[in-house]
């Protein structure tokens, strides 16, 4: 099992509903966000190219962040989604400098924190909340190792492109371009 | 025109606009962490090359520097962390993969020894002195005894010390500026070169001053060897590790870095070492004095610099 997203950046508009979602589902403390929307412009006018992606933690298969924890508090559970266990955590933040897509926030409570894609409502068979509540549909949630799930489908449709490939980390949000 | 906005709102301390997690804790305890292992280095090799005599600065005095540099630095890394009452989780497992791991294991045994080492030569500078307890005395008359075998365990010790400054930062990928592997060689060499400064400072002993200030000049010369050869490999990298090398060469860490670890830390305590080698009168303290700060300056802009840098996508 292989959990990944794919996001639409030709179908997102930016509504930033799935930060609503995420912040209300998971409790987030204000101002922190485990999912964002980066808005990209490129080009001179009247050549102009605009890119919106919904972006959070890529749970990386190779995952810096899990590499350099000292007490094993960052690790990787069955389907590859990175978790924090928080009463493993010293706070040491050496997670926070590993990420190279700035994922990890430290907690006001002292612990890191970030995206679990909604481990809880996905082991009941559901979507995370911010594909729930995507009004464009344009994110994508399944199992890489099901070619019927929703993400492999429209993965081997789509050209799609991932963040920073170049860091290694091997990355699995699917930017469909 | 490229523009790269996050558009729905984030204001995460610490993290946005750009990384400023790590503040003056961590570059303090690497320098006195590195400095720990300089000193360590010296007195332990002195003893296993059975020339204490001709270092007693490096055997018996500097090392009560050695527990006070590792406890405050200790400190500053628990001021550190933001879980603070979980720290003790370090020590319920071992993770190959982490150098703040290898760091945490080697602390926990390297400091405890650094003080019984210490005691060991209390004697010598309080002649009077007794340990009241029967086993106390035991003890020490144990490590006095086997001083050797302890020395080299605590070379290996302030070599894995003094090295792992340098790749805790050196194995985050993620910051360009830090993701090169001579960071942990140049920062065992920064912390030999302190640790050997510090002996020349408090030595009293005029052959043994003149020794470490040659000791301390090889080290900078190597150091500035190692700096230069880092910023020739930045520049023959990739986009990322060349604008990370911009932030010294041109960018806003240019004139810190220059005057203060280049100039100041390096060049010019090189310099009055070689006008000392060469008759003149140099009180030790300056070029000493001046190879810390440089030490702790280096550090210091180093970790600040790094946060800065990051993959563009």
């Amino acid at each position: 099992m292989r959990y990944a997203m794919a996001v639409d950046t030709k179908k997102c508009v930016g509504c930033s509903d799935c930060v609503v979602a995420c912040q209300t589902e998971n409790n987030v403390p204000l101002g922190y966000a485990r999912d964002w929307i980066v808005e990209n412009v490129a080009g001179t006018y009247p050549k102009v190219e605009m890119e919106i992606r919904s972006e959070r933690c890529n749970h990386c298969e190779n995952s810096p962040c899990v590499r350099c924890c000292p007490t094993g508090a960052s690790h990787i559970v069955e389907g590859g989604i990175v978790l924090v266990t928080p009463d493993e955590c010293i706070g040491c933040g050496a997670c926070i400098e590993a990420c190279p897509y700035d994922a990890r926030y430290m907690h006001p409570e002292g612990y890191v924190d970030k995206c679990t894609f909604c481990i809880h409502r996905v082991e009941k068979g559901e979507d995370p909340a911010c594909v729930e509540v995507c009004p464009t549909h344009c994110l994508y949630f399944g199992d890489m190792d099901d070619p019927n799930s929703a993400v492999s489908k429209v993965i081997a449709e789509r050209k799609w492109k991932v963040l920073a490939p170049e860091a290694g980390t091997k990355p699995q949000i699917y930017y469909l371009i | 025109m490229k523009e790269e906005l996050i558009v729905s709102g984030r204001n995460i301390p610490g993290v946005d606009p750009h990384l400023t997690l790590w503040h003056w804790q961590i570059p303090l305890y690497l320098f006195l962490g590195g400095l720990a292992a300089g000193l360590i280095f010296f007195s332990s090799l002195y003893v296993i090359m059975g020339k204490e005599d001709k270092a007693p600065t490096a055997v018996k005095w500097a090392s009560f520097i050695t527990p006070i540099a590792l406890v405050i630095g200790l400190a500053a890394l628990f001021l550190d962390l933001r879980h603070k009452l979980f720290f003790w989780r370090l020590y319920t497992t071992i993770r190959l993969e982490s150098p703040m791991s290898w760091g945490a294991w080697t602390l926990l045994i390297i400091t405890p020894l650094s003080f019984v080492w210490s005691a060991s030569y209390l004697r010598e500078l309080v002649p009077s002195w007794d340990w009241k307890l029967k086993w106390l005395n035991d003890f020490e008359a144990w490590v006095i005894k086997n001083r050797k075998s302890l020395a080299w365990l605590m070379i290996v010790l302030a070599v894995i010390l003094g090295i792992y400054t340098g790749i805790l930062l050196s194995a985050f990928n993620a910051r360009p500026l830090w993701n090169t592997s001579i960071l942990g060689p140049l920062f065992l060499t920064s912390g030999l070169s302190t640790g050997a400064a510090t002996i020349m400072w408090m030595s009293r002993n005029h052959e043994e001053k003149k020794l470490f200030g040659r000791i301390d000049l090889l080290l900078i010369t190597i150091e500035v060897f190692f700096i230069i050869h880092m910023f020739m490999g930045f520049l023959a990298s990739s986009a990322v590790q060349i604008e990370a090398a911009k932030l010294f060469l041109g960018g806003p860490f240019t004139v810190p870095f220059w005057t203060f670890v280049m100039i100041l830390g390096l060049l010019l305590p090189a310099f009055l070492e070689i006008l000392e080698w060469k008759g003149y009168k140099i009180p030790a303290f300056i070029p000493a004095f001046l190879v810390l700060f440089g030490g702790f300056m280096f550090r210091f802009l180093m970790v600040e610099a790094g946060q800065l840098t990051r993959y563009l996508y």
